[in-house]
């Protein structure tokens, strides 16, 4: 090695072409400060210690109380939160942040880099699963000064610049917690971030109340008084709720996809399936790899054939979201749209490639039946079930439904007992976290979201290994690049969809979703017209 | 027979509801004739109102599944669910009323009291509990079906026998020595007959309506085109898409009410003493 000394190149976007780049939709007008923001939340959070427990709820409110060192654009680009700077060495193996100057907790303790040394090295690993996955690939963490952290891999793993989002490492105020036992710290139920809204009120069963941070660290922000939180648990109030203005805005799931083309309708709403690019949500039909004959690749791509992707976004999912074609949503990072063997909808194709396959129609026209488990998430997904068994029934496969509740369907894909069943999957921004895990031999397990298909391929194996320890984002795209056309021809599930969550808005709330983790976000800048 | 008809045919509504019953019959019967391809088949474009699209007279469901279709189709489930968890329901009904009625005693109390737990229970929630835990098929909605609907007619059967077993022919067969098993099956039996049939014809309306709700909860065979199917899943685009839940719900409302006229036309015909006496 020529350079003795390690030399850092920055990783990071100038936060001010970023903020320009982000409040674009308010430019036309200048934001007001004050006012009551009204949102869902469904099903009620057990708890908002975001460090605890990390359900799509707790993140969404919690997001607002605690903070990151990192956030993310909608292109996934990490955009700096409480980290002002941060850099990799050349090696991939060392990671050091700026942090923020003046910030402090809402108890009005300075918050310093001992916080993120105790949040990241103690508290989420003992508290926090993905966190803990991310920790394993870390050598040390230290803190030389007061505003700055250093982070040492173990080897490179480039993916770790996307692990920074408020769900996955929420800062958490060593001056509570040092030294005491974390699930069970009375603090929990009094939630202390460094965040632009302060926890006020819990009225369980009915509302959580957060109230401005006057002392927050960004000038002049948050605009918003008050932020409510509003426990609907029914879909017909929480709808109704929406439609009337009774509260502001609704999220993720809150809303039953049917109901949404209907307000998305209404001159006073606004809806954006944007904000869920750091999740990357991936539907697909899974196939038991080992079940004859769906070894046979051919008997996959003729399903693959056989099932019009535009139909099912547009009819079964009320066009929300896209028609998937590989491995990687569109919205994660190094897909590669040149890269996929693509499936057009061809009935004539599909019937050819079975008989090519010595897959003969018996006299009932059937050529083989097989064992079809519907994923038990809702009506959406019996209709997509039913529309698959009708699309394989046209080539000849018999598929019978088989039914099962959600307890049932966990226990049977993660036993390996069945033959074509639906999933979806988080991707979290980077394949080598949210990607990878669904593909790699080393992940065939008896668990639910790891390689339940049994699908091996020595290539892919390598490809994703190379590609998750490479430092040069040039040749990480050639590797997952060449694994996606490799996937996409051998098909060890039929992907179908891009899911799109909508969040619903009144069209005077602006900012709503403006970064990748859409309504986790801090919402400082958020506010309402008059 | 002709004296049977002829008190049938005076109930106006009964002879109504034989029509639309026959109707009803021929249209399961004939499904895969009018409608040749699979009711699951989406063959035209979804939310077409009816009439919109020629060949779809009744419109199109979500997924473009022709609603006609669907009902045809569907009605042979209903049919079938109808008929044979009924047959099964008096079977069993009739022979723990016979054995009760009959022997009387500890054995009365003791099938009476089993009788009770079951009528104790709610029937629609038993009957969903019991398909849950049987897995849902077609055959475990009929067994279902009818463990929850067989005790009124035991009951029914108990009180023929008590009564009848005191009658005079019936002390007469016990003289010559015919053995319990033929008196009850050759002598009591028969006599009771009738109120049975009434009742029976009865829960064949019930079991239709039990079928649709166990469907209509998601809870109905997956593979079978049902009417509460087609109503569960139209259920959330009612707003946009009336004729969805509308005609399905309409085919369930005309079979129930026919059968129900035909089941008082059966009463009055079977019953001719009591019948009058109700209608003054």
């Amino acid at each position: 090695m020529s350079h003795v000394t390690t030399r850092y190149f920055c990783k990071g976007v100038l936060g001010a072409a970023a903020a320009a780049a982000l409040s674009l939709p308010a430019m036309a007008q200048d934001p007001v400060d004050g006012g009551t923001l009204n949102i869902i939340i469904n099903p009620e959070p057990p708890i908002l210690m975001l460090g605890i427990n990390q359900q799509g709820p707790t993140q969404a409110v919690a997001g607002k109380i605690y903070q990151s060192l990192l956030t993310y654009s909608k292109e996934l680009e990490p955009q700096p939160s409480i980290a002002t700077d941060w850099e990799m060495s050349e090696d991939g193996l060392t990671y050091t942040f700026t942090l923020e100057e003046g910030v402090t907790w809402h108890d009005g303790e300075p918050f310093t880099a001992a916080d993120v040394v105790f949040s990241y090295d103690d508290f989420l690993p003992e508290t926090h699963p993905r966190w803990r996955n991310v920790h394993n690939r870390l050598a040390s963490i230290e803190a030389p000064d007061d505003h700055t952290v250093v982070f040492t891999m173990e080897e490179p793993f480039p993916a770790f610049l996307m692990s920074f989002s408020v769900d996955n490492a929420p800062l958490i105020p060593k001056h509570i917690y040092e030294g005491t036992d974390y699930l069970d710290n009375e603090a929990n139920q009094t939630p202390i971030g460094t965040g632009p809204f302060k926890f006020e009120e819990w009225n369980r069963g009915s509302y959580i109340h957060l109230v401005r941070n006057d002392d927050y660290w960004k000038d002049g922000l948050p605009h918003l008084d008050e932020i409510y939180f509003h426990v609907i648990p029914d879909a017909a109030s929480r709808a109704a709720a929406v439609e009337t203005g009774q509260v502001h805005m609704s999220r993720a799931e809150d809303i039953e996809f049917f109901d949404v083309p209907r307000l998305a309708g209404m001159p006073n709403l606004e809806m954006t399936t944007e904000g869920w690019e750091m999740y990357g949500p991936l539907g697909w039909l899974e196939f038991n790899t080992r079940v004859e004959p769906i070894d046979d690749v051919r008997f996959r791509k003729a399903v693959m054939h056989a099932l019009d992707r535009d139909f099912i976004v547009e009819n079964i999912f009320f066009g929300l979201g896209n028609p998937a074609t590989g491995p990687i949503n569109s919205a994660t990072l190094f897909q590669d749209p040149d890269a996929l063997v693509e499936y057009d909808y061809n009935l004539d194709r599909a019937n050819e490639l079975l008989d090519e396959m010595g897959l003969e129609p018996g006299d009932d026209g059937v050529r083989v039946s097989l064992r079809l488990l519907p994923l038990p998430y809702g009506e959406t997904w019996d209709r997509l079930a039913e529309y698959t068994r009708q699309q394989l029934s046209e080539i000849g496969v018999d598929a019978e439904i088989e039914a099962a509740d959600a307890g049932t369907w966990a226990e049977r894909v993660a036993d390996w007992d069945y033959d074509m069943t639906f999933n979806y999957l988080y991707q979290f921004g980077d394949p080598a976290i949210g990607v990878s895990r669904s593909y790699i031999s080393d992940n065939i397990r008896r668990t639910l979201f790891t390689n339940t298909m049994g699908y091996e391929n020595e290539r892919v194996d390598e490809l994703f290994n190379l590609a998750a320890g490479e430092v040069d984002p040039e040749k990480r795209q050639e590797y997952y690049s060449e694994v996606q056309q490799i996937l996409t021809d051998e098909l060890p599930v039929a992907w179908l969809i891009e899911l799109g969550f909508p969040t619903i808005y009144d069209t005077r709330v602006h900012n709503a979703v403006t970064t990748a983790i859409g309504t986790n976000e801090t919402y400082d800048d958020v506010w309402i017209e008059e | 027979m002709i004296e049977f008809w002829t008190r049938f045919a005076r109930n106006k509504g009964a002879v109504f509801g034989l029509v639309v019953l026959v109707g009803v019959i021929a249209l399961a019967a004939f499904a895969h004739m009018l409608f040749p391809q699979s009711p699951w088949r989406m063959t035209g474009a979804p939310f077409q109102p009816p009439g919109a699209q020629p060949g779809h007279w009744l419109g199109t469901d979500t997924l473009g599944r022709d609603i006609a279709a669907g009902i045809a189709h569907g009605a042979r489930v209903s049919i079938l669910v109808g008929l044979v968890s009924t047959a099964v329901a008096v079977g069993i009904g009739v022979i723990a009323g016979a054995v009760a009625g009959y022997f009387g005693g500890l054995i009365d109390t003791a099938v009476m009291r089993f009788t009770e737990f079951f009528q104790t229970i709610p029937s629609v929630v038993l009957a969903i509990v019991l398909v849950a835990i049987l897995q849902p098929s077609i055959e475990s909605i009929i067994i279902a079906i009818a463990i929850v609907s067989w005790p009124p007619v035991a009951r029914l059967v108990r009180g023929e026998f008590l009564t009848l077993r005191t009658r005079e022919f019936v002390e007469a067969a016990r003289v010559i020595g015919q053995s319990d098993t033929r008196i009850i099956l050759t002598q009591i039996l028969p006599n009771s007959l009738s109120p049975v049939i009434v009742t029976a014809s009865l829960m064949v309306a019930t079991a239709i309506l039990l079928e649709s709700a166990i469907a209509f909860l998601g809870l109905g065979d997956r593979n079978m085109m049902s009417w509460g199917y087609m109503i569960g899943a139209a259920r959330t685009v009612i707003r946009e898409a009336w004729w969805m839940s509308f005609f399905p719900g309409f085919a369930i409302f005309i079979t129930v009410l026919a059968i129900n006229l035909v089941g008082e036309g059966l009463n009055d015909a079977l019953n001719p003493r009591l019948a009058r006496q109700g209608r003054q």
